[in-house]
């Protein structure tokens, strides 16, 4: 670039709403006006605060069966005053307000660094809050709670790694496989004209409408059989006895199919707003329908296909429902859910091994949503904002 | 060979709308050709059907020797100027203009040859490396047509590609792709609804309203002859006075000699020497009955001046200036007059076209008001608001419209001298 611009290039260089809507531009400036107009220390202030019970987990997680049943983890921090709770409060508040001002600090700093500053950063900053903690405190720390959930020596041990490898395997296909029908189904409901299109696309969305519940039943039975009408002494398959029952496919495959609707429905909202001028380009540059889509449609709906994925990706991940109906509690292939129902034992006894097993259960959503909440917000917006 | 031929090409939408009927157009190769109307009357639509994004209800379009109606758009070799551009978000203006060539699966090497050409030509090299939604709108805009010439296409098609730009880069790109087209020669059809890009870029225009063709000729031809009051009041700015009046043909002045005619405007009346009426035989069918008077502003002189020669005795019209617009080279005077305007259904689709405050003024005229006249004067003149303003009105080249069919009353009229050329713009609101 070696000279002036003629023109000012437009105020967010990345936005790709501006090439193609002027309308959603505006508004997305509106949205950033009106957080901006919150003072950024109550934003931190809200953020240390929805992050306290996340932290509070995550110190029992290292505590002593005994203390964990006895004792708050606030206890871990050192007491200064002992004898005197309105000191020992204000002081408690003071250091909130401390660890707020340095969060926010720590984010402001965040926006300067690279890519591989940005990663270890956070990484830095807990280590460092986790060691001045340990350092500070009386209280002991021990990894006591992990080796227990981890222990897979026998058939009743908890044996959580196991556990988050069969969430995994049914988190994954149930979230990859309704993306990718629902975004070529959502792009022909959208551009395609083909007979019966309408009702077709009407019919899908009623599904939405359906209660899992409702359902379960039919397809246990499907799961266990097939699907099978007789009718004048001739039986006719309609579906094979695939013998899926107890088995993490079952689970799987129930998860797509309820994630399709919406999948559909989501994706078309998105991929319909997108300006028709662009495909009819397309089409004069000699595009068809399989390039239009995977050169326009694919990298313009990734804030769409993005927020689906999230949204999915946590559904499936949380569920208990489908996971305990189709492979019963008892299961070995069960997923972390199921599993943390059971951790606690029969009568509860075993409720400090929760924390430890319930953060591990989080660390996968945790890390998806950072990984992806760039586009998250995004597609929040785009969804929000029919363009 | 690669002439665009419309024989009989009609639209029905699905919704049952026409939005194209019966359009015959030939354009020839190689040539400009600009599609003209207010919005609505189904320039784009007829565009479309061209580039095959819209599909044609009856009659046959060819491109070149092939018939076309029902081949995809990548199979018509053309290529296509939006109006919003349509560029490509997620791709650099290198990737935009070289998609199609991509596509086509040419060579790396030669794609990038022919994008920096065309990024030379339309001074987009510094720019190869952005997206779309980094550029300024004419940046934008250099780039759809970048996207155009570099397949080098048999026909370009543009729907309005510079509705989007403000006034001043607008004139000036006006001149670039008018240049640019020239260059290349390659047959282009162009759509707009600003008569005066289309007055100054068309090798010829074709006028549309309600998707029916009204006139295509050359622009000064329409200016200076508009085959109906339709394209009389839609060309040219500011535009013709049309004003309601009465033939009165002069008693034995029936056969030939000596034998002219009076058109009498509400109070006022003009003198028409024998030799209009020779060049307009038509005229006489109407003797005792109504006609629409069209007068140019340019044919209206400051009587004072004395601007054009010799006035025959009564041509002469006058109202009381309301409004003067100064332009340097020449002054434009807003004439209250005591004359009705013509009020036709073509009237008031072009008076209601940016702005439906537009008809109310002309039905306020007609209620008793009198027609608002607009004059362009010699810029001596001493016209001041609040004078009374005394015209002398060229009526030689009147002209004279059926205020039923809307229909010029036939009859030659000499070519427009170098006066006639379009006025200077001034943009719609
Ligand atoms: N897809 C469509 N379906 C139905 N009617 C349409 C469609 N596109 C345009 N029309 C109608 O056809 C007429 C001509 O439209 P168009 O060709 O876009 O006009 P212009 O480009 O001259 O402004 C208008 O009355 C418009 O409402
Ligand atoms: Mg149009």
């Amino acid at each position: 670039m070696t000279t002036v611009t003629t023109a000012p290039p437009e105020r967010q260089p990345e936005a790709l709403e501006s090439g193609v809507s002027p309308a959603r531009e505006g508004r997305g400036s509106r949205l950033h006006r009106l957080l901006g107009s919150i003072p950024t220390g109550v934003l931190w202030a809200l953020v240390v605060l929805w992050t306290i019970p996340t932290m509070g987990m995550f110190v029992s997680s290292f505590r002593p069966e005994i203390e964990v049943k006895t004792t708050g983890w606030w206890t871990v921090l050192p007491d200064p005053f002992p004898d005197n709770q309105t000191l020992a409060l204000l002081v408690a508040l003071a250091f909130i307000a401390v660890v707020v001002a340095v969060v926010g600090l720590l984010a402001r700093l965040y926006h300067h660094l690279g890519r591989a500053g940005r990663i270890a950063l956070p990484i830095v900053a807990v280590l460092a809050f986790v060691g001045l903690l340990v350092a500070s405190t009386d209280a002991t720390f021990t990894l006591e709670n992990y080796r227990q959930t981890f222990d897979a020596s026998t058939s009743d041990s908890p044996d959580m790694w196991q556990h988050f490898i069969n969430s995994a395997a049914i988190t994954v296909p149930a979230t990859v496989i309704p993306i990718a029908f629902a975004a070529f189904a959502a792009y022909a409901f959208a551009w395609m004209d083909f007979k019966g299109r309408d009702w077709l696309f009407v019919s899908v969305v009623a599904m939405l409408a359906v209660p899992i519940q409702l359902s379960l039943v039919p397809l246990l039975q499907l799961y266990v059989g097939g699907a099978h009408v007789t009718a004048f002494g001739e039986t006719i398959t309609l579906f094979p006895d695939l013998d899926l029952a107890g088995t993490t496919t079952a689970v799987w495959l129930t998860h797509i199919g309820f994630g399709l609707p919406l999948a559909i429905f989501l994706l078309h909202n998105y991929i319909s707003s997108l300006p028709a001028d662009l495909f009819e380009a397309a089409r004069i540059d000699g595009a068809d329908h399989p390039t239009i889509f995977w050169r326009l449609v694919v990298p313009l709906s990734v804030p769409a296909l993005a927020a689906f994925a999230i949204f999915q990706f946590l559904w499936v991940w949380n569920d208990y429902l489908v996971a305990a109906t189709f492979l019963g509690t008892g299961s070995a292939d069960a997923p972390m859910t199921v599993r943390l129902a059971t951790l606690s034992g029969g009568r509860g006894q075993d409720w400090h091994l929760l924390t430890a097993a319930a953060f591990v259960s989080i660390a996968l959503p945790l890390a998806v949503f950072f990984g992806l909440q760039r586009y998250f917000v995004r597609g929040l917006l785009a969804g929000s904002v029919k363009g | 060979m690669t002439a665009v031929t419309m024989d009989k090409v009609t639209k029905t939408y699905p919704n049952g709308v026409t939005a194209v009927a019966d359009l015959d157009l030939e354009v020839a190769d190689g040539e400009f050709l600009v599609l003209v109307g207010p919005s609505g009357c189904g320039k784009s639509t007829a565009l479309r059907m061209v580039a095959g994004l819209e599909s044609i209800t009856s009659g046959e379009l060819r491109i070149g020797e092939r018939v076309v109606n029902d081949l995809p758009p990548k199979e018509r070799d053309i290529a296509m100027v939006f109006q919003n551009y349509a560029l490509y978000p997620h791709m650099t203006v290198e990737q935009n203009i070289g998609f199609a060539l991509k596509l086509a699966r040419l060579p790396k090497d030669e794609i990038r040859q022919r994008v920096r050409n065309a990024a030379r030509v339309l001074q987009l090299e510094e720019w190869l490396h952005r997206k779309p939604g980094q550029l300024s709108g004419g940046q934008r805009q250099r780039v759809a047509m970048g996207r155009a010439i570099v397949r080098d296409p048999s026909v370009f098609l543009m729907d309005e590609p510079l509705s989007n730009l403000d006034a001043k880069l607008r004139a000036q790109t006006r001149a670039e792709i008018a240049g640019l087209q020239r260059q290349l020669g390659t047959t282009t059809i162009y759509v707009t609804h600003d008569q005066i890009e289309a007055m100054t870029m068309g090798d010829r225009v074709a006028v549309m309203r309600e998707g029916r063709l009204q006139q295509i000729d050359e622009p000064e031809v329409l200016y200076s002859e508009p085959a109906n009051l339709f394209v009389a009041a839609f060309i040219g700015s500011p535009s013709m006075n049309l004003l309601e009046g009465t033939v009165a043909v002069d008693p034995g002045g029936g056969n030939g000699a000596g034998g002219g005619a009076t058109i009498s405007l509400g109070e006022q009346s003009l003198a028409l020497p024998a030799s209009v009426l020779a060049e307009r035989p038509g005229l006489r069918a109407f003797d005792g009955r109504k006609v629409v008077v069209g007068v140019r502003p340019e044919y209206l002189g400051d009587a004072t001046l004395g601007e054009h020669e010799a006035p025959p005795d009564g041509a002469r019209l006058r109202g009381d200036v309301e409004l003067r617009e100064a332009l340097g080279s020449e002054l434009l005077v807003h004439v209250r007059t005591n004359c009705r305007p013509a009020v036709t259904d073509e009237v008031r689709s072009v008076a209601g076209e940016y702005d439906a405050a537009g008809v109310e003024l002309l039905e306020r005229q007609a209620a008793g008001e009198g027609a608002m006249i607009i004059a362009r004067f010699d810029a001596r003149s001493r016209a001041r608001v609040g004078d009374v303003a005394e015209m002398d009105v060229d009526v030689e080249r009147l002209q004279f419209f059926d205020p039923d069919t809307g229909d010029r009353i036939a009859g030659e009229v000499p070519t427009a001298p170098a006066t006639a050329q379009p006025a200077p713009e001034s943009e719609p609101a």
